[in-house]
């Protein structure tokens, strides 16, 4: 019997070698006269042993990491075909604790399938959200994304169904589907681990919202890049028309939805949903005023659900097993789960996908196992460039929502970037202005302007030049932005650079106890 | 036909085909920078006037977008994160590192024309900072040392 072996084709995993372990699979089993299925699947998200290899056999499918080219002629040796035992055995993967511990409902199928094989899709419970969706009314199809508590999974948080519910009860020929996938964020990986791992589920979502809204086109805005998600997407969407799924008359049921992959041009502003519109309508990408709000007049003046990909890639499985399912994960008002990304200098690096409630601490140690470097974490940066810093003492706040804006600080896209104690954190905080400064839309002058002067401000306080006033000068300046910004970007970077500045403080050269904004 | 007019031919045909989409105006601009490179500005006029767009308006979306160049880049364009992620693992460092080895800075691109070097914030790639991209290639976990193997990988003659 032909043994099938998997290799991802996970960006991050090809980014360490995974093509060449690939080739290097192949040409052996030929040159030792074996016959495998090499299949390229989605990663896991368990980066440190990316190139993770994994063979099927009759206990499950055991695992091999990280495996390099140079590694593969030891593992025919090891007889790997058959689970034979090798240094990098791994062991069963699904009973790996770190994917063992996780709650999996939006990565469900992550890892286990082949991408952008539809049947495969099928196989695991794909598009049968969707198959609910159609023997539903719309208002019941919003109603159960209302009851399930999802929100805004890219930042913002803002509850889904009431966004649904607004387009839906907009009257209008033309309504649009637009799914963020302008993942700028630094720290943040988990839309790509989507896009590129299962685009299936992205389109499934994609395509229920649109059934529930009245909308009969979609856009997926994708950033430039992204090039791997790109060809993935692009790939899924043709089999789904070709399939059926997507196109006039879905599944005989007499809908219609188009989905178009659209490409950004590396704005980190596009990632504002007002901003990403006139991006999407060929203008520049300025922030527009709110309202109207895009569910009334969004796209080309129409009412317009703009969701994030974790968002509408949770709808199918919400669609699949009930609202009340998904509700029964999580705490508070942060229902679900959120995927969290584990980034910067961190041991185990990658996906963790549970229900709110885990404390940040449990994330970096049980999760994390420490520092990659064995020096201690001096910050963590929470949320993307625009999310505070914690230090140490705040590590045991649970991941939810309500409780990270309880202490000024941000859950965001569920981002989690580690710095060991050689970080100086006022040169974050003047990284912080800069990147402001480069990304500025320029509409509005306290974020245009004004990331500039803090800039300008941070070099002076990192010289010791007149500390004392140029801190009181960094705090009126953020007191502008955060009040006089016209969106999150010159709204939030006053974040970053004040929870840096008060929560250490010797690093801006000054003594002076923690000082809240 | 000389260079000049094959260009003016490439941009008058893709923006031909694509100027009925909606929001055609990023899907072209792409099409021209996947096809050679860079948008010349020499080809405004001709965008501006297939979109019924003033010149000025399709100058400022160019300019507006960090990716779209108005200069013809080298022949591999080498993209740095210098994003939070990679930096709490070391880019500085290699942000240095690539620069002395190139002797450019960013946004420039080598005498012989063969790299160009720019920042990105952020590939999505922070599980295995600090990482960089090369065309389509991502790289992660780059150190200096890496950085240069994966140079000397893409100019095996030098």
């Amino acid at each position: 019997m032909t043994i099938t072996v998997y290799v991802p084709n996970d960006s991050s995993a090809v980014s360490l070698g995974a093509d060449r372990v690939a080739k290097a699979i192949t040409a052996e089993a030929e040159q030792r006269g074996i016959s495998i299925n090499l299949v390229r699947n989605g990663s896991f998200g368990m980066y440190w042993l990316e190139p993770l290899v994994e063979v099927v056999t009759a206990q499950g499918r055991i695992g091999y990491g990280p495996v390099q080219a140079s590694d593969v002629a030891s593992l025919f040796d090891a007889n790997f075909l058959q689970g034979g035992m090798h240094a990098l055995s791994l062991g069963i993967v699904e009973e790996l604790p770190y994917l063992k511990k996780q709650q999996r409902l939006t990565f469900a199928r992550i890892g286990k399938t082949s991408p952008t094989n539809l049947n495969d899709y099928l196989a695991h419970e794909g598009y049968r959200g969707l198959a609910n969706a159609l023997a539903m009314s719309q208002g019941d199809i919003v109603k159960a994304v209302t009851d399930s508590g999802l929100r805004g999974r890219g930042g913002a948080a803002f509850p889904t169904g009431i966004k649904w519910n607004t387009v839906l009860n907009t009257e209008a020929e033309q309504k649009y589907i637009i799914c963020n996938a302008d993942e700028g964020d630094s720290g943040t990986f988990s839309d790509r681990m989507v896009m590129e791992g299962d685009p299936f589920v992205l389109i499934e979502g994609m395509t229920i919202a649109g059934i529930a809204v009245g909308a009969s086109q979609g856009y997926i805005y994708l950033r430039v890049e992204y090039p791997h998600a790109h060809i993935a997407l692009d790939t899924a969407i043709t089999k789904a028309y070709q399939a059926g799924y997507l196109g006039e008359d879905i599944q005989g049921s007499g809908k219609t939805f188009h989905l178009e992959v659209r490409l950004g041009a590396g704005a980190y502003i596009c990632g504002e949903e007002t901003s990403l519109m006139e991006s999407l309508e060929g203008k520049r990408g300025l922030v527009r005023f709110k309202p109207p709000l895009p569910a009334i007049s969004g796209l080309f003046g129409k009412p317009t659900v703009v969701n994030n990909v974790i968002s509408l890639a949770s709808v199918p499985i919400i669609l699949d097993k009930g609202g009340d399912h998904y509700r029964d994960f999580g705490m508070g008002r942060s229902r679900g789960t959120l995927p969290l990304q584990l980034a910067g200098n961190i041991k185990h690096a990658g996906l963790v996908e549970l229900a709110f409630g885990l404390t940040l601490r449990e994330l970096l140690y049980d999760f994390g196992g420490g520092s990659a470097s064995g020096r201690p974490i001096k910050a963590v940066q929470v949320g993307g460039p625009l999310g505070a810093y914690l230090p140490e003492s705040q590590f045991d706040t649970p991941l939810d929502y309500e409780a990270f804006a309880a202490q000024w600080t941000v859950l965001g896209h569920g981002g989690v970037v580690v710095f060991d104690d050689t970080v100086d954190m006022a040169k974050m905080a003047k990284y912080s202005m800069e990147f402001c400064a480069i990304e500025s839309c320029g509409k509005c002058t306290p974020c245009r302007i004004g990331s500039t002067r803090g800039y300008e401000v941070m070099d002076e306080i990192i010289n010791g030049h007149n500390v004392d006033n140029n801190v009181k000068l960094l705090r009126d300046l953020c007191n502008t932005l955060l009040n006089g910004s016209l969106c999150a970007l010159g709204g939030m970077t006053p974040y970053p650079v004040l929870s840096a500045l008060n929560h250490f403080p010797k690093d801006f050269g000054i003594d002076e106890p923690a000082q809240v904004a | 036909m000389t260079a000049a007019v094959n260009t003016q031919v490439l941009v008058n045909d893709i923006t031909s085909a694509l100027k009925d989409k909606p929001g055609a105006l990023l899907p072209i601009l792409h099409g021209i920078q996947d096809a050679i490179g860079y948008v010349p500005p020499d080809c405004v006029p001709d965008i501006a006037k297939a979109l019924s767009l003033s010149r000025a308006e399709v100058h400022g979306v160019i300019s507006f977008y960090h990716y779209f160049r108005t200069t013809q880049p080298g022949q591999q364009t080498i993209h740095l994160c210098r994003a939070e992620s990679c930096q709490a693992m070391g880019s500085d460092a290699l942000e240095a590192h690539a620069k002395q080895k190139l002797g450019i800075d960013f946004h420039e691109t080598t005498a012989d024309g063969k790299f160009s070097l720019e920042p990105v914030y952020c590939l999505g790639n922070c599980a295995c900072s600090p990482a960089m991209q090369i065309g389509n290639d991502i790289y992660g976990r780059v150190s200096p040392d890496s950085f240069d193997a994966a140079l000397a990988e893409l100019e095996p003659s030098a």
